[in-house]
């Protein structure tokens, strides 16, 4: 046999190890963060990587200390990520609402483990989809992304970066445990092709900057610490200058227009597959690993003449409730499982407005929702 | 004072300042940025970073790069901002509730770490802004808007947890000793590694009024009359020094300061930052 040279970058690794890459690849210069099952690989990797391409890793006292670090950084001029689990995802939640009112860059992976509390450390569940949307108290804005497999992860981990950099809105990357942990094969991306959105610097001299000016975009400029642009950084309610502002007029402005982004940029931010057949009267929901057994699922059904199709989102918040909605309407039935009690199922039936009933395949035992399962559910549901 | 122009590290526009009158923060304000003048820090260099509480809100009259955090987070929002930028100067300013009750995690990572950060800590034994409640340095029978009946809890000896977390700059003043504080907080700042420079600073508005301190002056006075100096310190009994506030440097030490050593980290694994 002939030794044919192995393309380096075709690797066989975890969705946690494959987050790290991914990140490295869309120019991570600072991680910190707080050990925790079942995210501590991504920490692990970056903590002999980042150093080694010139970047910084440390491992904080603990989580809020993490993502207070990750701000700080960020605010430096760094492309700035941490990495948890559900209790530290809970920790997380103070300065995470800090980072979506000062509109600072940033990227942060929740790997889903059981809970509530410390609940199932080594074991999936897809609870925290309504924390990661409301976790942090407050209207906010935040940005939702849930791969199902770890090539995705690579693709939306590098794509969390581009978002955060170009929207001022924190990421939020969404894997679950069996995402994190899975071992496939995958082809990493050139660094040197890869190309994310850089945060827009200023354009006008430090006498005219004003931090949080309302532009055309709704997206301010943002300078970095230690550029000459000496302005000010508060998590209380500002004004465009930056400093706090009891004006009622001014919180006003300020809160729309940070919260304005989702709306006014969904279609660039969200992103669904669809597939199946456009004829079906059942469609099926699903997203993160559980998605990979509804497509089965799916094409179980199909070799027994169901007609299906298929809905997964690869952004979850902005909630893609146009998308659902159309599915609403051309399916009698939507079959939504998910490793929680029904988290997505109930935005699913406010989305689709009674257009279609919504059935839930629910599981929080710490298994996977298997093929069969959802099956039974598509069966049940077109007799 | 010399010749300092403060004007130059002062958002003049953003007065007046929340602070009461009869308050120590903007003595110890003014002790800060003559200690930064003196040091020739640039302020396009300089990072001032702060949590919640009175103390806190100092960096919203200071003309440089000002980071206003959550409550206790000061200290890791600027172990990030150094670490990403270690040409960057970095100072934390805090309280006594910000940084040893909600924060105090953090306080002595950093001092165990050793971050090239120099944090002053306003030390007003008290909770200001929220109103008079009782702060993990409220001395033992003082009383306290959640403490009527007098404080029933030990306080902290702040410079004494940081000296034995590892800062490898200690140094405790006073408001009422401003000239010499102003020192410590120059010596903080050169020195490479966590500093922490405790400064104490009345409370007339709720913590003098509930303690029968009849007006601001009678507690400058107090603090003048509990000050003693280190070296003095060092030949008094512990009885002695019960109620009494030792001043001046309590360590300076030099050790490997965790930026530097993790460029050494990066030089060793051929990065370049």
């Amino acid at each position: 046999m002939p030794v044919t040279k192995r393309n380096p970058r075709v690797r066989v690794m975890t969705g946690n190890e494959a987050c790290a890459e991914a990140a490295l690849a869309a120019g991570l210069k600072f991680f910190g963060g707080y050990p925790i099952t079942p995210s501590s690989e991504i920490a692990e990797e970056l903590s002999t990587k980042l150093p080694a391409s010139g970047g910084k890793f440390i491992q904080m006292e603990d989580e809020i200390a993490a993502m207070g670090s990750v701000i700080g950084a960020s605010l430096a001029g760094a492309k700035s990520m941490t990495a948890t689990s559900g209790p530290g995802f809970s920790l997380k939640q103070e300065n995470i609402g800090y980072a979506c009112l000062t509109e600072v860059p940033c990227v942060i992976v929740n790997v889903m483990r059981g809970g509530p509390s410390t609940g199932l450390p080594t074991m999936p569940q897809q609870s925290d989809v309504m924390q990661a949307r409301w976790g942090t108290h407050g209207d906010h804005p935040i940005i939702v992304l849930v791969p199902q497999s770890v090539a995705e992860t690579v693709e939306l981990t590098i794509r969390a970066f581009h978002l955060t950099e170009k929207y001022r809105i924190p990421v939020i990357l969404l894997m679950d445990e069996t995402v994190g942990h899975i071992s496939e094969k995958i082809t990493l991306p050139d660094p040197a092709e890869v190309k994310i959105y850089e945060r827009q610097k200023p354009t006008v001299s430090p006498d005219e900057y004003l931090p949080y000016k309302h532009t055309e975009s709704d997206i301010p400029e943002m300078a970095s610490f230690g550029t000459g642009y000496r302005f000010h950084v508060t998590g209380l309610c500002h004004d465009q200058t930056g400093f706090p502002t009891n004006d009622p007029v001014e919180i006003e402005k300020q809160m729309l227009r940070i919260n304005r982004k989702l709306e006014r940029y969904r279609d660039d931010i969200i992103e669904v597959e669809t597939a199946g057949d456009a004829d079906a009267e059942i469609g099926v929901f699903a997203y993160g690993s559980t998605a990979r057994s509804a497509k089965r699922a799916m094409l179980m059904a199909q070799e027994k003449g169901i007609k299906v199709s298929f809905l997964r989102p690869r952004t979850m918040w902005p909630f893609p409730d146009r998308e659902v909605l159309a599915m609403g309407e051309a399916v009698k039935k939507i079959v939504v499982p998910e490793m929680n009690l029904g988290q997505v199922a109930h935005e699913i039936e406010w989305a689709v407005r009674g257009k279609a009933e919504v059935v839930k395949v629910n599981k929080i035992n710490g298994e996977p929702i298997s093929p069969i399962e959802i099956l039974a559910a598509i069966e049940k549901a077109v007799q | 004072m010399d010749n300092f122009d403060y004007t130059t590290f002062l958002r003049e526009k953003k007065f007046p300042l929340i602070w009461c009158a009869g308050c120590g923060h903007g003595i110890i304000m003014k002790a800060i940025l003559r200690a930064v003048g003196r040091v020739g820090w640039d302020q396009n260099d300089t990072v001032m970073v702060s949590g919640i509480g009175c103390s806190s809100r100092m960096p919203g009259y200071v003309d440089m790069n000002t980071l206003h955090t959550t409550h206790g987070r000061a200290i890791p929002f600027a172990t990030g901002v150094k670490m990403a930028n270690p040409d960057l100067h970095v100072i934390v300013i805090t309280g006594d509730g910000d940084a040893t009750a909600i924060g105090g995690n953090h306080f002595i990572h950093a001092a165990r770490r050793n971050i090239d950060l120099t944090v002053v800590l306003l030390n007003n034994t008290i909770y200001g802004m929220t109103g008079g409640q009782v702060s993990p340095t409220t001395p033992r029978g003082k009383k306290a808007s959640t403490a009527s009946f007098g404080n029933v809890e030990a306080p902290f000896n702040i410079s004494g947890l940081a000296q034995a977390a590892g800062a490898s700059f200690v140094a405790r003043g006073t408001a009422y000793g401003a000239v010499q504080l102003s020192k410590y907080i120059e010596k903080g700042l050169l020195k490479k590694g966590l500093s922490v420079i405790e400064a104490m600073s009345p409370c007339p508005t709720v913590f003098g009024r509930r303690n029968k301190m009849k007006s601001p002056v009678e507690m400058y006075d107090e603090l003048r009359d509990q000050s003693v100096p280190v070296k003095k310190a060092a030949t008094m009994s512990e009885v002695e020094l019960e109620d009494k506030i030792v001043t001046g440097v309590l360590t300076d030490v030099d050790k490997p300061e965790y930026t530097a050593e993790y460029a050494k980290l990066i030089a060793k694994l051929g990065g370049s930052a």
